[in-house]
């Protein structure tokens, strides 16, 4: 099995489906030189001008041209550079792509994966560090997912391409060069949670990087004699529910972790589920953590203030378990 | 059959064309306001119709054709049938969209109409896309989008204009200039020469027609369609008209003077004028009566028969949404 980056095994998932399906294309600024983070390079020289396509600095006509493609017959890739910089398109995805099918009576489809790098990246401050996952998860018609990892980035990839859903595709910045074992066969199914770590005595549920760090803290948790579960949702909607509940009957202490915003944020849909579908079976309070409802600055310390750690995890897990005696 | 220069059966076929729309339009009227049946808000062109039988006139069915709020009369000429339509704007089965989309967004695939839209000057960047798709693909065919005058206010337009041009898309860009935009005279919101002179600036060939004049706008955009086919750049058309009703069919247009329609209706309407037309091409008064009469009939059995049927069962409301997390399986 190759080890790849996280940005390699998206360079092989869009190289992999673009030798198998000629419909599928990229378009984007600056793709034709490999992209901002080089998640695009040699594709150019494999597929041609045409299929890996340069674009303006035009967001809502490169969202809105990709759709209108995606319409008659072709299975666009659409890059957004940062998603801060999707914002410039939001009429095209969310009143155009995600509504187009159900408003005609499903006569068309929007087969397009949407990448936009989120997350925080070393001191780009407020208008390059945002997460904005829960506002997409919140619109219907859009397929929502956040992989973490190196394998995920190269499934996922491959299943957004595949899938006839727009799929809003939220990579994180901060992870391109982490790499990993990467199993080119293994198939990604939409919706599905993938276990990172089983554990008895609490449940800590993540995405994106913020997953990783749960990794860690359950790694830290363990030198401590406390047995976490981690559960990385891969995808906020369609979500895993069935694995979240079922983890928290079997451990009765829930921790959700985000990077993005915790007010309003995916944590709280999945906080309120466990309440109303188990919330009986609780055996201590819920702890979630997210970012304070601030900006993100420049100076390393005040970005820090913002960050969601692996540490805050681990208090997080030792006081719902503290609480519960 | 030609009469003095003039093509007899593209003469009798725009004409038609343009009963047909205003037939529908106002039996589309009287079901909102009459009846009561119409369920939201309808923007009518009436007195526009020339530019939506004059363009459609050249396109095939697999040609593509995106349009506005205001699109009943694009929709019809590029061959939606008009019971499907009736029934989309009273929101029943059967309707273009199952009932939920209404006249704003009504779309046809089967005959190249990718809707029209709510969202004013929208449809630009997906129209240029569609052409850009067309053009990987190696098909032949061409786009054409419409927008009103309001739209070459907003961000799409420039956008999406420049893409075309930049990627060299067969795709002819429609101004379908009636003057108003809502409740604003548009001039007095729009810096500059206007439509025409900012397509012009991006290097699109662009021309203005009287755009109640169907035969012009019908020979203009032969010519454009042509050049488009044989691979030649997007073209722009500006073709100046009036909106004779208020913005909907609701509104009394208060914030105009009185009888600036009425005028305008005596000055130029496109029917009165191709009449004039195929009379002095020899069709008899009978003849040119009877499209309208037929016209009127079809639209006539057209309401009849789409207030007749049924609405959408409630289980659509949560179909084709998404494939993956469908809210057919789960909504919450
Ligand atoms: C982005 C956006 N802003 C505002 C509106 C509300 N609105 C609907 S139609 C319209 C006027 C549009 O004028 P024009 O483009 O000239 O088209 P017309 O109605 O004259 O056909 C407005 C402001 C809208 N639908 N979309
Ligand atoms: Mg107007």
């Amino acid at each position: 099995m190759p080890k790849l980056t996280y940005r390699d095994a998206s360079l092989a998932a869009i190289q992999h489906s673009m030798r198998d399906d000629s419909t599928v294309w990229c378009v984007g600024e600056d793709l034709g030189r490999g992209g901002v983070f080089g998640q695009y390079k040699g594709l150019r020289e494999e597929f041609g001008d045409a299929r890996i396509s340069d674009a303006p600095i035009s967001e809502a006509a490169i969202m809105g041209a990709a759709f209108g493609a995606a319409m008659i017959g072709t299975r666009p890739i659409v890059e957004m550079r940062f998603s801060d910089f999707a914002l410039c398109a939001t009429d095209e995805l969310v009143n155009q792509i995600a509504k187009a099918r159900f408003m005609f009576g499903g006569q068309s489809r929007a087969p397009m994966v949407i990448r936009k790098p989120m997350g925080l990246w070393r001191s780009s401050a407020a208008q390059h560090s945002q997460s904005l996952e829960s506002w997409y998860a919140h619109i219907p018609g859009l397929v929502v997912v956040c992989p973490g990892t190196p394998q995920d980035n190269y499934s996922m990839l491959m299943a957004a391409i595949a899938c006839d859903d727009p799929v809003v595709y939220l990579e994180h910045k901060g992870i391109w060069d982490i790499e990993g074992e990467v199993d080119f066969s293994k198939k990604y199914e939409f919706g599905k949670a993938e276990i990172r770590r089983e554990g008895t005595d609490v449940t800590i549920v993540s995405w994106s990087n913020t997953a990783n760090l749960a990794v860690e803290a359950a790694n830290a948790l363990s030198g401590q004699g406390v047995s976490a579960e981690v559960i990385d949702l891969r995808s906020l909607w369609p979500w895993d529910k069935e694995a979240v509940l079922k983890s928290v009957a079997k451990t009765g202490h829930l921790v959700v972790a985000h990077e993005s915003v915790a007010v309003g944020g995916f944590g709280a849909e999945i906080v309120a589920t466990v309440a109303e579908k188990a919330g009986h079976t609780l055996k201590g309070p819920v702890r979630r953590l997210g970012a304070p409802r601030s900006l993100v600055s420049y100076a390393p310390n005040l970005e820090d203030m913002l960050r969601v750690t692996s540490e805050m995890m681990v208090t997080a897990a030792q006081e719902t378990l503290k609480k519960a005696s | 059959m030609t009469f003095a220069g003039h093509n007899f059966e593209r003469g009798r076929s725009l004409l038609e064309m343009m009963e047909r729309i205003r037939a529908f339009e106002e039996q589309a009227c009287l079901a909102a306001e009459r009846d009561q049946l119409v369920l939201g808000a309808i923007h009518p062109s009436i007195g526009q119709e020339a530019v939506a039988a004059g363009i459609m006139y050249n396109l095939t069915t697999e040609d593509i054709l995106l349009s506005t709020h205001r699109g009943h009369g694009h929709t019809l000429a590029k061959g939606a049938s008009s019971l499907a339509m009736m029934r989309e704007l009273l929101g029943r089965e059967g309707g273009c969209c199952g009932g939920k989309g209404g006249s704003m967004h009504i779309a046809d695939f089967d005959v190249g109409m990718l809707g029209a839209n709510g969202v004013v000057g929208a449809n630009i960047t997906i129209a240029a896309g569609a052409a850009h798709a067309i053009k990987l693909l190696g098909d032949d065919r061409i786009v054409v989008d419409i927008f009103g005058d309001g739209a070459i206010n907003r961000g799409p337009f420039l956008e999406g204009m420049n893409w075309a041009v930049v990627f060299k898309l067969p795709i002819l860009f429609v101004c379908e200039d009636n003057q108003y935009s809502a409740t604003t005279k548009t001039s007095s919101m729009t810096a500059g020469d206007g439509a025409a002179a900012r397509a012009t600036s991006l290097g699109m060939r662009s021309t203005t027609v009287d755009g109640n004049d169907v035969e012009l706008i019908a020979d203009t955009a032969a010519d454009i369609a042509s050049r488009l086919r044989a691979g030649g750049p997007p073209e722009f058309l500006h073709a100046k008209t009036y909106r004779r009703t208020g913005h909907t069919s609701f509104d009394p247009a208060t914030y105009r003077p009185a009888n600036e329609a009425a005028e305008e209706e005596k000055r130029s309407d496109p029917i009165k004028r191709q009449r004039a037309v195929l009379e002095a091409a020899g069709m008899s008064e009978a003849d040119i009566q009877s499209l309208h009469e037929n016209a009127q009939k079809e639209m006539i059995d057209v309401l009849k028969e789409a207030a007749e049927t049924p609405f959408p069962t409630n289980e659509t409301a949560f179909k084709d949404v998404q494939d993956i997390g469908s809210p057919a399986v789960e909504a919450y």
